[in-house]
C-alpha cells in the first residue's frame, strides 16, 4: 500500500471525489488500478486486431512473403515492394478508381443525406414508419444490399430495365453489369443505399442539438428559409457533417465488399478498388510481401483522409 | 456532440402555434397545403426507394423456376403462382442451416465478448482516475477506422501458423475491430451520464468498486448495454470480408458467404434460390431494427461507428 502513497496523495482534477477521511487515499490508487485492470482487455483487444497486423503489414512489406513460392523462405528485399507498387500501372489505376469513386459518392450521398436529415428532422405524422424504413437498408448485411441490387439491375429477371422501359426512359434493355459505366453506377446504388441512411442519421443527431431559437431569431430578422439554412443550419451543422464525411469518406475508400459480390472487379478490372486489388494480392496471389505495402499504403492514406477533415471541419471555438 | 444528442429532447416548438388570419390569407394556405402535400410525396418515394427493393427479392424468391427463366416483362410485378421451392431447395439440397447456425453462434460470441470488455472499459474510462484517458478514447475510436483489408493478410498467416484457418472461431477476434470501438464510446458517454451519487452512496455504505458496479450502475445502465449489444450484433451478424478470407470448407461457412456461394455454384444464376436466402438472414435484422430503432439511433449517434 505505501508505495502507492505518493501517487495516491496528488489529487485528481477531473475527479469530483467524496471524503472519506484517511482511507481515501488508498481508495485512489485502488481505483486507478482497478481503472487500468477494466481498460486493460478493450487496448490488448485491438492493439491484437490493428497495431499487430500493421506491424506485422510492415515487416513484410520489407521482405519477400510469397506462399507459393517452394520453401517460402523469407528474404529481405528492401523497398523493392514499394518501388514495384508506385511504378504499377495496376495499382495506380485502382487509386484512380478509388479516389474517384470517393469523391463522387460522398459529394452526392452528402446532399441526399442532408435531404433525408432535415426530412426526418420534421415532425410529421408517419415519421417513426420513414424512420424505421431507411434504418433497415442500413442494418442489412453489405450481402443483402449487394444481391439484391443484383437481382433488381438484372437485364431479365430484374426491376430497372422493367421500370425504365414502362416508363418509356432511356437505358432499358441494359445489361448493367457487363459495362463499365454502368457497373459503377449499379455498384453507386447499391451503396448509397445502405449508407446514405447512417449519414442522413448523425446529421440528424446534429440538427437535433441546435437549438430552435436560433431558428426563430433568423425569423424575426426576416430571413427566408433558404437564407436561414445556409447562414445558420449549415454552420451549426459543422461538427456533425465532420464526423458524418470522416466516416463515409473512409469507408468509400475501402469499398471492398459490394464490389467483390456485384462485379467481382470485372468487368475485366475495371471496378477494381484498392482494397480488391489487395484482398487479391493477398488470397488469389498468397503475396504477402507486395500485399503488406499495398496494407500499409492503404493505413497511411486512410489516415490521411481523417487528418485532412479534422484539419478542414475543425470548430472555429476551439 | 454525440451525448449532448442523447439528451436533447427534440425542440421542435410546435408550428401550429401562429396566430392565423383568415379570408385574405387563403392562398397562402393553398400554398401552404401544396407544399405539405409535396412533402408527403416526398416522403412517399424515400420509403418506397428504401423498401421495394424487399418487396422484390421477397416476390423473387417466391417465384418457380419457370416464372424466373420467363423474365419480369413476361411475368410483371406480381408473380403468376408463389412456391417455396426455392427455400426448401436452399436448406434441403444446399444445408443453408448449418452457415445460419455459424453465423448466429459467431454473431453472438462476438457480442457477448464486446459488452462484457466494453462494459468495463466503458465505465473506467468514465468515472475511474485513469492517467491518459483521453488518449485512450482516441486510440479505441482509430482502431474503428483502421482499415478491414489491411487486417487480413497478417491475420490469415497467423490463424494459418496456429491451425486456424477454416474455422469460425477465429472470426471472433477479427468481429471486434467491428464492434468494440463503436460499443466502448458509446458505454463510456452512457456512464458518464448517470448520476455519480448513486454508486458513491453503495459505495459509502461499504460495497467495493466492483460491487457497486455489478450491482449498482449496470442495472442502471441496462438500456445502454443493450443498445450496445444490438449495435455489435448487427455488426458481426454482417460481416462478410473476413469470413470469405478465412473460411474454405462450405460446412464453415457463415449465412452471408454462403449466400454469394450459392450463387456461384450453379450453371444458371437461380436468383429464387439466392433471394430465398437472402430474406432468411433479412428477417432477423429487420427484427431487431423493427423493435429497437429508438436505441439504435441514439447508440449510432453517440459512437457513430460504421
Amino acid at each position: 500500500m505505501s508505495a502507492h502513497a505518493a501517487t495516491a496523495t496528488d489529487p485528481p482534477t477531473s475527479h469530483r471525489r467524496v471524503h472519506r477521511g484517511g482511507s481515501d487515499g488508498s481508495r485512489l490508487a485502488a481505483d486507478r488500478r482497478l481503472g487500468y485492470a477494466l481498460v486493460a482487455p478493450v487496448v490488448l483487444l485491438l492493439l491484437a486486431v490493428t497495431a499487430y497486423p500493421l506491424a506485422y503489414n510492415l515487416w513484410n512489406s520489407f521482405h519477400s512473403v510469397n506462399l507459393s513460392e517452394a520453401g517460402s523462405a523469407r528474404s529481405f528485399v528492401g523497398l523493392d515492394n514499394y518501388t514495384k507498387m508506385f511504378g504499377s500501372s495496376v495499382w495506380l489505376s485502382s487509386l484512380e478508381r478509388t479516389l474517384a469513386f470517393s469523391a463522387a459518392s460522398v459529394a452526392i450521398e452528402t446532399v441526399i443525406a442532408l435531404a433525408l436529415a432535415l426530412m426526418l428532422h420534421r415532425r410529421f405524422r408517419g415519421r417513426g414508419l420513414l424512420r424505421a424504413a431507411v434504418l433497415i437498408p442500413w442494418a442489412v448485411p453489405t450481402v443483402v444490399s449487394a444481391t439484391l441490387w443484383k437481382t433488381m439491375f438484372d437485364s431479365r429477371t430484374g426491376f430497372v430495365d422493367y421500370l425504365l422501359g414502362n416508363a418509356g426512359l432511356p437505358g432499358a434493355h441494359t445489361t448493367w453489369l457487363a459495362g463499365i459505366w454502368t457497373s459503377w453506377a449499379a455498384i453507386f446504388v447499391a451503396d448509397a443505399w445502405k449508407n446514405v441512411p447512417f449519414m442522413a442519421i448523425i446529421l440528424l443527431a446534429g440538427l437535433q442539438v441546435i437549438p430552435d431559437e436560433v431558428y426563430e431569431a433568423a425569423r424575426i430578422d426576416g430571413a427566408s428559409s433558404w437564407q436561414s439554412f445556409r447562414r445558420m443550419t449549415l454552420p451549426l451543422l459543422k461538427p456533425a457533417l465532420a464526423v458524418a464525411l470522416i466516416f463515409r469518406t473512409l469507408q468509400a475508400f475501402l469499398v471492398f465488399d459490394v464490389i467483390y459480390i456485384m462485379t467481382g472487379g470485372g468487368p475485366g478490372v475495371s471496378t477494381e478498388t484498392l482494397s480488391f486489388l489487395n484482398w487479391q494480392t493477398f488470397l488469389v496471389g498468397t503475396d504477402f510481401g507486395y500485399g503488406g505495402a499495398i496494407s500499409v499504403m492503404l493505413v497511411v492514406m486512410a489516415l490521411a483522409i481523417a487528418a485532412v477533415y479534422v484539419r478542414v471541419l475543425r470548430p472555429e471555438t476551439s | 456532440m454525440s451525448s449532448e444528442a442523447l439528451r436533447a429532447p427534440n425542440t421542435a416548438v410546435s408550428r401550429a402555434a401562429k396566430p392565423r388570419s383568415r379570408a385574405p390569407m387563403s392562398w397562402r394556405r393553398v400554398r401552404k397545403r401544396v407544399w405539405s402535400i409535396g412533402f408527403y410525396l416526398l416522403v412517399l418515394i424515400v420509403i418506397l426507394v428504401a423498401l421495394f427493393p424487399f418487396y422484390w427479392i421477397l416476390r423473387t424468391s417466391l417465384s418457380t423456376n419457370a416464372d424466373i427463366a420467363r423474365g419480369t416483362e413476361a411475368t410483371g410485378l406480381f408473380p403468376s403462382h408463389l412456391s417455396t421451392g426455392a427455400y426448401s431447395q436452399d436448406f434441403n439440397q444446399q444445408h443453408f442451416l448449418t452457415p445460419l447456425i455459424n453465423s448466429a453462434i459467431v454473431a453472438l460470441a462476438a457480442t457477448v465478448i464486446t459488452v462484457v470488455v466494453a462494459t468495463m472499459a466503458g465505465y473506467a474510462l468514465a468515472r475511474l482516475p485513469i492517467r491518459g484517458s483521453s488518449a485512450i478514447l482516441g486510440f479505441i475510436l482509430l482502431a474503428g477506422f483502421f482499415p478491414v483489408l489491411a487486417m487480413v493478410g497478417p491475420l490469415f498467416l497467423l490463424f494459418r501458423d496456429l491451425g486456424f484457418l477454416d474455422s469460425i472461431y477465429p472470426l471472433i477476434l477479427a468481429y471486434l475491430v467491428y464492434t468494440l470501438p463503436i460499443a466502448t464510446w458509446l458505454l463510456r458517454n452512457f456512464f458518464a451520464q448517470i448520476p455519480r451519487e448513486l454508486e458513491e452512496a453503495a459505495l459509502v455504505d461499504g460495497a467495493t468498486r466492483l460491487q457497486a458496479l455489478r450491482k449498482v450502475v449496470v442495472p442502471v445502465a441496462l438500456p445502454g448495454v443493450f443498445t450496445a449489444a444490438i449495435l455489435a450484433f448487427i455488426l458481426a451478424w454482417n460481416d462478410f470480408t473476413f469470413a470469405v478470407s478465412f473460411l474454405e470448407t462450405p460446412g464453415n461457412f457463415t449465412a452471408p458467404l454462403a449466400i454469394v456461394n450459392l450463387g456461384q455454384s450453379q450453371f444458371q444464376v437461380f436468383y429464387n434460390r439466392i433471394d430465398a436466402a437472402v430474406v432468411i438472414i433479412t428477417i432477423p435484422i429487420a427484427l431487431l431494427v423493427l423493435l429497437a430503432q429508438r436505441r439504435i439511433v441514439a447508440g449510432l449517434t453517440a459512437g457513430s461507428f460504421r
